[in-house]
Parts: structure tokens; sequence; C-alpha cells
């Protein structure tokens, strides 16, 4: 770094704090580590989720240093705050890769920040692990998705309202960007097929933090007195959460009435909220902390251990960085570097146990096995797992439920691609 | 003529913009990456940055400092800037899409979009961008600002509309059925006049494009308050009333800086998109519009040189906090703005400036610091 | 079908003995039978054990009902015995009723979701139509009508010649009407006269009742049935526009809570409070540790927790304001713009400080019992909570108004505000004003924030979203005027719920910034301008 400051020294004064800033953050490390970035918001709207991702990544670095690090060196975490802002996330993501030489980067949670930043590790040619459900519709050779894609999470919930609820009538209501947005779609397209009417479908989008859910609750009340069994699929997003399910509880919408499924809702969240009236409402996911499986006990025994905080709680995404977070240690002891390529090269075919009880394996379109697990709400927070799939599914990069969707495929392992046509056989729009 | 109206510090800034805006990409691009004098890749860009939102600073400089104009939502004239050279980088991307389709961008596939939305004809041209990179975020405040400024909405209840303006046009971005990109706004960008967006020497050029607007618009700033129409707008933000008694078309005066300094905030924004390669609604946060302003005040408000000194000197901090302190960063920058504004309340430049007038007395340049005893017109 | 029909009425005959016959012997067998079904962890399983335990009649089947609503009905894994724990909390041995020694700690409790919620529900309601309290009478014929479970026809109809209380029994013929109108055999008359009992009803769900109805039934009760619906709907979009209003009220009055306490520092003061959320932030953690020392102390408070944390949310809101005005805004009187930079720095800091202590995560904030539920008049439905802030709202404006207008501060209070000088003058200490005025603007917005607490996440955020909207009510209604606040709030509130469900939220809240624009334009001083010299100068 001392180049860059003397670099700077000669040109204008008036950038001079710029070079500091670029010069101060190194820091030197005497023995040789292998550096880790963590590239989670710990301020703004996103911090509220993000920080517990944070703290789960400097909980398996710990965890896997005092098993005597990877490849014989400590892993050494690089913890930057890119503050809920998407711009910051594209510079903080060069800062770790070109300024610090972070050997893989785990963060991001929404898909603006992921999308802000994919431009980055694809120039620099990084590893990013990213742990969230997602919308799908991607795939990138720098990129490996840990969390849910549509048809692990999505689907198999509206099977379930439909098989064991009798459920024929559907609220779609999410949050306006474009998770909610695409899988609202491929929901649409998926309940069409399925024989639903078009007049039994309702979707409705609210922005980002919205509070007053009077009007909306009721209209959902309205369209669930039809005389059908109604449900509302939610892929309401974090902060709007609350304020709904409260609306609900207190509008008296009972989960026997009409049930309420959420995408985004885990433990993490109804910590915020006295659940003693949502008891029966449905989350999908992939883990539910109340998942019993002597890994997922010691988990959460070691959590809060490592936490010392008895009421810490675990969720999804946190499992999904548990799973990017082993398979990458084990990608790179049998590569035996932390090369880029190599690992990337490595990493599809790898399996790691996950949290409850199978094993979960990185597929060639890097995305991973999952099993699928439908929760009722308990009054303590918790959930109580009513159904689950009876294998592992194998995450769907690109949905067959959308037009322009439905030829792609990807394998980074054979095709070398992420968007090979299966029509016009080519990768992307390459002759 | 032009050269007479420069003082000190402007000669300063201007030499330190010039020199960095061709030594930089040069030492970047030229020197090896072993040697002691290389410009690493990534710090182009991120200085880059930095330039536009000085750029940003000195065109709210030029409207609060000189003509008592508080804007809280100046972050939408750099969006809209922004979002215009989006508009065309988007275009640029062709079949290299995921989807390869070669008119409609990604999240127009996705939506199930049939075809381009009327608004997205043209920017597949830089000129007509460029022309809507002035038009876009000009149009807008001319049109608010002849409202306001014609129904004489002054102090507090301007800075909250034009609040409530940015606030509107974030909601209004967030709507994916805006076809601008929703949330996610337009990022992954490949070409820029078809150059690579991603190659050292396009980022050493859009580099050198940006210190060269920064100049320009300080000079342009600079030429502006110090001709008669500075004057005038100095009178304007002291005593409004007595000026139009004095028989001033104050609205008018008004009116045109305020839509000059959209449409600087317009071309800061656009060569802002191609360096940090993402443009989405949160520009439009008020937040950030809010965060500008400060910028403005901590280098010294109406010093023109001050605000973009201001600007530079948050945004490394917050660079170098958000990497050093990530927990307690916040704790850093919020004490930075109550520290400036209780114990150097003419920013920094303005505070040094009063020490350099200290030590050479007999300069009474009273230009390079006329925010001092304000009476503050906006109240 | 036909099959079936003998089934549910054997059924129907056993559930009427279990009624009638308490003394009568269940078998033995059949008891045995259910209660090993509740066992194995099945959904399936758990669903014929209801069914088995109500048709074998066991006297014991209305408490086991219960606890399984309860999550109380345990199990041990091992032998496959089934307890339940009874109110105050005793094992008591399914089979026998008898107190257990069992360990508890061994047993698991049987699951339940969704569809087996319902059919409890449905057995419960069966069985308790005949239990000795009116309330819950009333309650169990309310299932009923729910479930429409054609097996609780006979014990319906004996409720119904025993029914004594009014409300109950016009319950119990309402349930029974939604039975009778699908019920296989009935008589055209009675599907008739059941129609009209339930179009009585006049409500959504009598109308999803009557909409729901199957396409085989005679075209007469078709016919009655869709009047009725339309009947209904008329009635209901009246109510609807009500309701509407009603919604523009309270969100009116979740706005004016926020603003009030701005109204004072950015009205009275000029004040450019930017850190004016955080003081509502502040307010809402003050009632979460109140909640959560109560909670680990003298939990029997907890229905009284917000009386408590409402004085403490002012006074600690309060004194942080009063720090703040003390260490920074006092120095800065004369520049507002200058303000508007130091408490956006206070507020990144209040912001950090907050998610330091209690963490980055939303912080659980009960709600009272007696808040919980709605109130129903008519067509129209408020919630409880959303009615506590109104009248909350209402009284936080009274009370700031008599403070202003009434005592001895709010005449200092506005002296100060209209000539600073003159009023030192008048020997008025203006310092200790200003610092009192910040410190009522603060603790305003502190008790706003228990009030929110009850409809929004307690977040560091918290303070943030509504901050914006603050300031639109306060500039909108006049600043300066508590009342132009209060008329802002409303108009702002109302004018929302009204494009809302034209236009959609997001929209909606787009027309209403862009009205606003154009409204300042019209009137630049907002809707109650102060006027005289006073605003010049």
């Amino acid at each position: 770094m001392r180049n860059t400051i003397s670099t700077m020294a000669r040109s204008a004064s008036a950038l001079a704090a710029a070079a500091i800033v670029a010069g101060g953050i190194s820091s030197a490390s005497a023995e040789e580590t292998i550096k880790v970035g963590v590239l989670h918001s710990l301020s703004g709207t996103m911090a509220i989720s993000e920080t517990t991702l944070k703290d789960t990544v400097l909980f398996m670095i710990d965890e896997q240093n005092k098993k005597g690090g990877v490849l014989g060196k400590k892993l050494e975490a690089v913890v930057v705050d890119p503050a809920s802002n998407w711009p910051l996330f594209a510079e903080k993501a060069k800062e770790l890769i070109a300024q610090e030489k972070v050997a893989v980067v785990f963060g991001c949670w929404t898909s603006v920040s992921r999308k802000s930043v994919l431009p980055v590790f694809k120039e620099l040619n990084s590893i990013l692990f990213y742990p969230v459900q997602y919308e799908g519709e991607e795939s990138e050779r720098n990129v490996f998705y840990t969390g849910a894609a549509p048809n692990q999470q999505a689907i198999p919930a509206v099977d379930y309202l439909a098989k064991e609820e009798g459920v024929e009538r559907w609220v779609l209501a999410g949050t306006d960007y474009v998770y909610p947005q695409t899988t609202n779609k491929i929901l649409q397209a998926y309940l069409k097929s399925k024989g639903v009417a078009e007049e039994d479908i309702m979707i409705n989008y609210t922005p980002f933090g919205h509070s007053d859910w009077q009007t909306i609750v009721s209209d959902i009340k309205k369209f669930g007195s039809a005389g059908k069994k109604t449900a509302v699929v939610s892929t309401i997003n974090g902060d709007a959460n609350v304020p709904f399910y409260k609306e609900l509880a207190n509008q008296g919408i009972k989960a026997t009435d009409i049930p309420v499924v959420a995408f985004s809702v885990g433990e993490e969240e109804l910590a915020g909220i006295d659940t003693a009236n949502l008891v029966g409402h449905l989350a999908a996911w992939n883990y539910f902390q109340s998942v019993e499986d002597p890994a997922n006990a010691e988990f959460i025994k070691k959590w809060k251990e490592f936490t010392k905080n008895d009421k810490r709680v675990t969720n999804d995404p946190m499992e999904a960085t548990v799973i990017g977070f082993n398979a990458w240690v084990k990608a790179v002891e049998k590569a035996g570097t932390v090369d880029v390529d190599k690992v990337i090269d490595t990493l599809p075919g790898i399996e790691v146990a996950n949290l409850t009880g199978g094993t979960s394996k990185v597929l060639p379109n890097h995305h991973i096995t999952k099993p699928v697990l439908i929760g009722e709400i308990k009054d303590d927070g918790q959930f109580d797992v009513v159904w689950k799939t009876d294998g592992l599914v194998p995450g769907d990069a690109w949905t067959d439920f959308l037009e322009g969707s439905k030829d792609l495929e990807s394998d980074w392992v054979d095709l070398k691609c992420g968007n090979y046509n299966t029509k016009t056989k080519k990768c992307g729009a390459d002759s | 003529m032009i050269l007479r109206n420069i003082d000190r510090a402007g000669w300063v800034f201007l030499g330190m913009v010039i020199t960095a805006g061709i030594l930089i990409p040069v030492l970047n691009l030229a020197v090896p990456p072993g040697s002691f004098l290389h410009v690493p890749d990534y710090l182009v860009p991120l200085l880059g940055k930095y330039l536009c939102f000085a750029l940003l600073a000195i065109s709210i400089d030029l409207i609060w400092g000189y003509a008592g104009i508080l804007s809280l939502g100046h972050g939408a004239f750099f969006a809209l800037g922004g979002y215009a050279m989006g508009m065309y980088l988007m275009r640029q991307i062709g079949t290299r899409g995921v989807y390869a389709d070669p008119i409609l961008p990604d999240f127009m596939v996705f939506l199930n979009y049939k075809e381009l939305p009327w608004f997205w004809h043209g920017f597949d041209m830089f000129w007509f961008a460029a022309i809507w990179v002035l038009l876009a975020p000009g149009l807008l405040a001319f049109v608010f600002g002849w409202l306001a400024f014609r129904s004489r909405v002054t102090g507090v209840y301007l800075s909250i509309i034009t609040q409530a303006m940015t606030f509107a046009l974030m909601l209004a971005f967030f709507r994916n059925d805006m076809g601008l990109g929703g949330n996610n706004g337009f990022t992954d960008f490949k070409d820029i006049l078809g150059f690579n967006i991603q190659a050292a020497e396009t980022r050493g050029v859009l580099f050198f494009l940006s210190a060269m607007a920064l100049a320009g618009g300080y000079l342009m700033c600079r030429l502006i308050v110090t001709s008669k129409l500075g004057k005038v707008l100095v009178a304007v933000r002291d005593a409004e009333s007595r000026t139009r008694f004095i028989g001033y078309r104050v609205e008018y005066y008004k009116l045109f800086v305020f839509t000059l300094s959209a449409m600087i905030a317009g071309i800061a924004g656009a060569l802002y998109v191609p360096q940090v390669g993402i443009i989405n609604p949160s520009e439009f946060a008020p937040a950030n519009s809010i965060e500008m302003v400060i910028w403005v005040a901590v280098g010294g408000r109406g010093t023109l040189v001050g605000a973009a000194l201001g600007a530079l000197v948050v945004n490394a901090g917050k660079t170098w906090f958000t990497g050093a302190l990530p927990e307690l960063w916040l704790f850093a920058l919020g004490g930075l703005f109550v520290f400036v504004t209780l114990f150097l309340p003419k920013g920094i430049l303005g505070t040094l400036g009063t020490g350099w007038d200290k030590l050479h007395r007999g300069s009474p340049k009273k230009e390079s610091a006329p925010a001092v005893a304000v009476p503050d017109a906006a109240e | 079908m036909g099959f079936a029909f003998f089934r549910r009425l054997a059924l129907t005959l056993l559930l009427a003995l279990t009624v009638f016959a308490i003394q009568f012997p269940a078998r033995a067998d059949a008891v045995d039978d259910a209660l090993a079904l509740f066992t194995t962890d099945s959904f399936n399983d758990t669903t014929k054990a209801i069914d088995g335990l109500v048709a074998s009649g066991h006297a014991n089947t209305l408490p086991i009902l219960r606890a399984l609503a309860d999550g109380k009905l345990l199990y041990d894994p091992g032998s496959k015995a089934v307890f339940y724990k009874d109110d105050a909390g005793a094992l008591l041995n399914a089979r026998t009723a008898t107190p257990s020694s069992a360990d508890a700690s061994l047993l698991k409790a049987v699951r339940l979701n969704n569809r087996l919620r319902r059919a409890v529900e449905a057995a419960r309601g069966g069985l308790a139509l005949l239990a000795p309290e009116p309330e819950r009478r009333r309650t169990a014929a309310e299932a009923v009508f729910k479930s429409r479970d054609a097996n609780a026809l006979p014990t319906l109809d004996a409720a119904i010649g025993k029914e004594t209380d009014a409300r109950a029994k016009a319950a119990m013929e309402l349930a029974r009407a939604a039975i009778v109108v699908t019920f296989p055999g009935a008589s055209e008359q009675d599907r008739l006269a059941a129609v009209n009992t339930i179009a009585a009803r006049g409500d959504g769900d009598a109308a999803a009742l009557l909409r729901s109805l199957p396409a085989d039934l005679p075209e007469s009760v078709k016919a009655a049935a869709a009047d009725a619906v339309d009947g209904i709907e008329a009635r209901l979009a009246v109510w609807a526009a009500l309701q509407n209003i009603l919604y523009g009220v309270s969100l009116g009055s979740v706005l004016l809570l926020a603003a009030v306490g701005l109204a004072i520092t950015f009205g009275q003061m000029g004040v450019i409070n930017m850190a004016h959320g955080e003081m509502v932030m502040i307010g809402a953690y003050t009632t979460f540790v109140v909640q959560d020392v109560i909670r680990n102390n003298a939990p029997w408070l907890f229905d009284y927790s917000l009386f408590m944390a409402i004085p403490l949310a002012f006074l600690v809101a309060a004194a942080v304001g009063i720090a703040i005005e003390r260490s920074v805004i006092r120095f800065l009187y004369g520049r507002p713009l200058e303000t508007l930079l130091a408490t956006w720095g206070i507020s990144l800091i209040l912001i950090q400080s907050v998610r330091s202590i209690f963490g980055p995560t939303n912080r659980e904030v009960g709600t009272p019992s007696w808040m919980a539920g709605s109130l129903d008049l008519g067509g129209l439905s408020l919630t409880y909570n959303r009615v506590a802030i109104i009248v909350f709202a209402a009284l936080v404006f009274v009370a700031l108004l008599l403070v202003l207008k009434k005592t001895a501060l709010g005449l200092q209070v506005r002296a100060v505000t209209q000539n600073r000088r003159m009023a030192a003058a008048m020997g008025i200490r203006t310092d200790w004003i200003d610092a009192m005025t910040f410190g009522l603007g603060s603790g305003v917005a502190g008790m706003a924030g228990v009030a929110l607490s009850q409809i929004d996440n307690v977040s560091p955020n918290l303070g943030q979203g509504y901050i914006i909207d603050s300031f639109m009510v306060v500039v909108f209604g006049g600043v300066g005027n508590l009342w132009g606040t209060l008329v802002g709030a409303m108009t702002l509130g109302i004018a929302n719920k009204f494009l809302e469900p034209y236009a959609g939220a997001v929209l909606g809240k787009i027309l209403l910034l862009i009205a606003i624009i154009l409204f300042i334009q019209k009137r630049p001083r907002g809707l109650f301008a102060l006027k005289g010299r006073a605003v010049e100068a």
C-alpha cells in the first residue's frame, strides 16, 4: 500500500484524504493467513437482517480456526460495512478483492446488492457466496447461490397449501421489488397451469417499509370471503412484515380462516413479534431452528455460546451461509489451493452436510440441493415443521414458468455457460 | 476576463483538479503495476466518483451558498442525469444480456414486456441520451422552480417540498411498472461509445472527463457568482424582499440558477453511473440529498471550492470509516457533522480562509468567504 | 355417497349419544384405538383420532380436545400413553382423567396443523353447544356456523330447544341455517327459510356463505341467495366508504402523533429537527424496556405496561431532547438550516447507539390483551389498538393545546416564539424556555413512540420512516399552528386512504406528495399560515 500513498502524495493534495483512505485500510498481518471477505450491511435498512449473517461468518471462521484453519493457514475475516447502500456494495467489493486480496467473499442479502457487485466479481474474478432465497433468473460463474431458488421454496409451498389445506383462491402479496415480482409471475403462471382461474388470484404490491396495512388486510379479508378457501402467499419484505402480521392479528384473521405462507419471515423476524395470534401461519424455508437433528442441535448450542446470548435464534439464511462456508472449505482442501479458478472448478459436486439431516450438493449451475420444509408458526416464535419434501430438491436457476427463461439452462461444468439456450444451442448470444 | 475572476483558492483548486485529472490516469496506465508510482485500477473509478460528488456539491453551493435556495432534493437531479446515462448504457448491452434479447434489457424480459416502452426509444444513440442528461433534470427544475419561485415559496417550505419531490420520485422509480428496472435499477453495463466500460483505458478517460467537468463546472459557477448576476443572487439571498422592491424580478434570477444547478447535477450523475456501475432509485432517497447539503456545509458554504472539498472529505471519510470501523463509523460521521456545525460554522475552507486572512492582513478577499454573517434568508 | 351419508348419520347419532348420555359407558377398545392414533405423530392419524374419540363418546372427550387445541395434549413416545394438562397445569391421564405421575419432560405434545385445528374447532363446537355458560354456547355456535359440520345438526336442534339466552339462540339458529341450506334431503321451504336467516345476518361472512352455495340446489333457493347477496353487497359498499374514512382517521392520528412533537420543535422554535424520528424511536424502545422488566419481574402487570411506558417514554425522550438542546442546538439559534445538519448528525449517532445497545433486529413489544381484537359497529370494524391510538392522539393533542394556551410555561413559550428579545426584557428566561420547549416536543415524540410500537417495528430505523411524513404534515398544516397540524394530519390520512383503493398504496402516496407540492404553490405558508409581521422576521 505504501506505493499508493506515495503516488498520491505527489498528486493533488486535495485528493490526499482519499489516498489515506486507500492506504489506511490495509491491515498488516505478520503470519500468513487466508483472508475471507464479509460483505453484509451493518447499518441502514438491511442491518436488521444482515448483521446476523456477518456474525455467522465470523462464527464459522472461528470454528474452522479451532480445527486448525484451512491448508494449514488460519482464516482471517475482513469485515466491511456497505451500509445498505447499493453503489457502496460495489465499491466495498472492489476494496475486498483488489485491495484486501480476499480469497472468497460471503455477502449480500437483497437482489439489488448482488446485481451491484456482480460486474465487480466478474471483472476481478473472485468468488461470492450468496446465502439468501432469491428470484432465480441468474447463474454466474463467480457466484454460488446457497439460498433457495423459486422451485425450492415458492412452488412447493403453493403445492402444500393446495393439497393439504384445499386452497383454491390466492392472494399474492409482496413488496414492489424484483424478488416478489418475479416470484409472483412464476406462481401466477404455475397456478394457472394448475387450472386456477384469473379471478381467483389477487396480486398486491406495497412499497418498502409499508406500515399502514388496514386497507390491504381488509381487502384480503373481503377477497377471502368469496366462499372458496383462500390463502395469502406473502413475499412481503422484512420491515413491512411486523405491521402486516400485527394488522392481521388485530383484524382477527386466524390461520384457520386465511393462512398466510411467507417466504421472507423466519425466526429472526418473528423475534420482534408477539406470535400468540399468529399460530398456524406458515413459512416455507429449507431450514428451521426447530428441526430435530443432532447436527442442528450442536450448531445451535455453539452459536449461542459464540454470541453469548441464550436467546439468539438461527434461521435459513444462516444455514445457507454455513453450507456455503463448508462447501468452500471442502473445495479449497480438495483443490489444495485458494486459487479462484481452481476453487470454482472444484466446487460443483462438493457435498456437505446441511443442518436438517441431509447432504447438500453443489450443482453445476452453482445452486445447491436442499430439502423444502413448511413450518407453522408456534406461540414461542419458533416453527413447527408440518411438511417436508421426501428428498432434496435441486435448485433451478431458470424457471420453466416464464416465457424468457424456460429454454435456458445453466451448466458451468460441461457447457461452461450460465445461460445456455437449449433451442438455439447457443450460450447467450454467442455464435 | 474570465481569469481575473478567480481567486487564489480557485487557482489552487483548478490546478489540482486538472493535474489530478491528467496525472492519475497516466500513472494508472503508463506506469507498470509493480512500480512505486502506479495507481491501482480500483482507485481510479473510486476517485472518479468523488469528483462527480464534488461537481454535485458545487452545483448545490451555487444555489444555496449564493442564492439562498436550500434544496433538499438535489439528489433527484443527479439521479435523473444518471438514469438518462443508464438508459443509454442498458441499450448498449444488446444481446449480451442473459436472455440475449437484442432490444429488451433483461429486467423487461423476465417481467414479460413484449416491446420497448415508448420512452426508451432513442436511448440507443449517445447524443440523444446526452441531451436528456441535461434536459431531464433541467426540465424538472424549470417546472418545479417556475411554480415555486413564482408563488414565492421560500425557506424551509421550499426545502421541504424539494424533499417531497425527490421522495415522490423515489417511490415512482421503485415501481417496477415504471419500466425503469424498479428497485434493482440498471447494472452490468458493458460498453460506452463502443469502449469496454471495465477497461482501464475507458476508466482513465472517464476520470479525466470527470476532472474536466469539475473544473469546467467550477469555472462556470465562479463566473456567475462574480458577475453582476451573482451580485443580484447574493442580494436575493440576504434580503429577498428588498431586492424585489428595488425592481429585480427575483424569481427569474432564482429560476435561472436553479435550472442551471440541476443541469450541472445531471452531468455529475451521468459521469457517476459508468464509474460506479449502478444506478437505482435509492439515489433519490431524501437522506442522500440531505447528505449532499452536508458536504457543502462541511467544506464551507458559499465558497464553491469549499463545497468540492467537503464532498471529497466526507466521502473519503465514509470510504475509510466503513472499512476500518464497520461497526462504529456512524458515530464518527455523525460526530463530524455536529463538530463542523458547532466549531467550524463556516466550514473547513471558511475557517482556513479566516485564518489565512489573519496571517496576511490587508488582503480583504470578501468574495472568498461570503458566508460570513449571512442573515439566513431561508428562514 | 350413500355410504358416506350413513356413516355420517352414525357419527351424528354417536355424537348425540356423547352429549346426552355422559353416563353411557364408552366402548373401551374404541377409545384406546383413538388415543393410540394420537401417538403416531402423523396428521392423518390425528384426524382419525379426533373422529374416533368423538365417536367413542368418551366422557373425557371435551377436555382432551381442549388440551389438543392448546397444545397440551401429550404422549409418551415409548409407552404410547396419552396425557393432558389441565388449566392448573396438573398432568392427567387421558384415558382415566386421573392425575398421573409420568415424567413430563419425556412427553411430546401432539402436533397440529391448520386442517386439524379446524377439525378440533368443529368437534369442540359440536360438543360445547350444551356447555353451561351462554358465552361458550354462543362461540360454539359461531364455530359451527363456520365449519357447517352437518354432524352437529341433531345437537344443534336439541340445543336450540333448550336455549334461553337470546344471543346464543340467534347464533345457533344461524348455524343451523348454514347447515340446513346445503343439508342433503332438506326441503325447499327449509332451505329458503335458511337463506333468509343467513341474509338477515347481513355481513361479509353471510355473503360469502350464500355466494358459495353448490350449484345443485333448486332455482328458487339460488335466486333467493343471489338477491340476498346483492342486498348485502349494496349495504356493505356504503359501509366500506365509511370504513375508509375511519381508516383515514386512524392513519391520520398516527401521523398526528408522529408530527405533533415536530410542530413544537419545528413550528414553535424553528429548529429543523432531523432527529425527531429518533425521539419517537427512543419512546418505542422505552416501551420495550418497560415490558421487558415487567415480563421478568411482574408478569401480572403486563396489561398496564403501556400506561407505565407513556410517562417514562415522555421523560426519557424529553431528557434526551433537553440534553441535545443544551449541548448542541442552543449554539445554533438564528441559524435554522445549520440545526438541520447538526441534528442529522445526532440522528445518525442515536440510531447507531440504539443499534449497539439493543442490537440491529426488531425487539418484541407485546400488545396488552385489552387492545387485541376489533370493535364492530354495524358494518364498521376498527381494531382496538387503532381505537386506542385515535383516542391517545386526541388526548395528547388536547393536553398539548392546554399546556400551550393555559399554563405559564405555554404563555412563555409563545412569548419567546413571537418576540424573543421582548420576552427576555420582560424577565422570561428564554434559555430555560428554549430547553423546556425542546424537551416538551421531544417528550411528545417519545409518547408517540409508545403508540407506534403497537403497530410498527421496534427497530433502530423506526424513526426514519416517519420523519418525512411528519415534515409534510407540519408544513402542509402551517408551521407554528397546532390546529394546522391536526387538520394536516387528518387530511393527509383520509386522502391517502381514499386514493389507496384506486391507485394502489405506492401511486396513492406519490399523488399525495404531488398534491402537497402543488398546494404549497397556492398557499406558500401552509393551510393555517401565521399572519402579520412576525412571519417575515
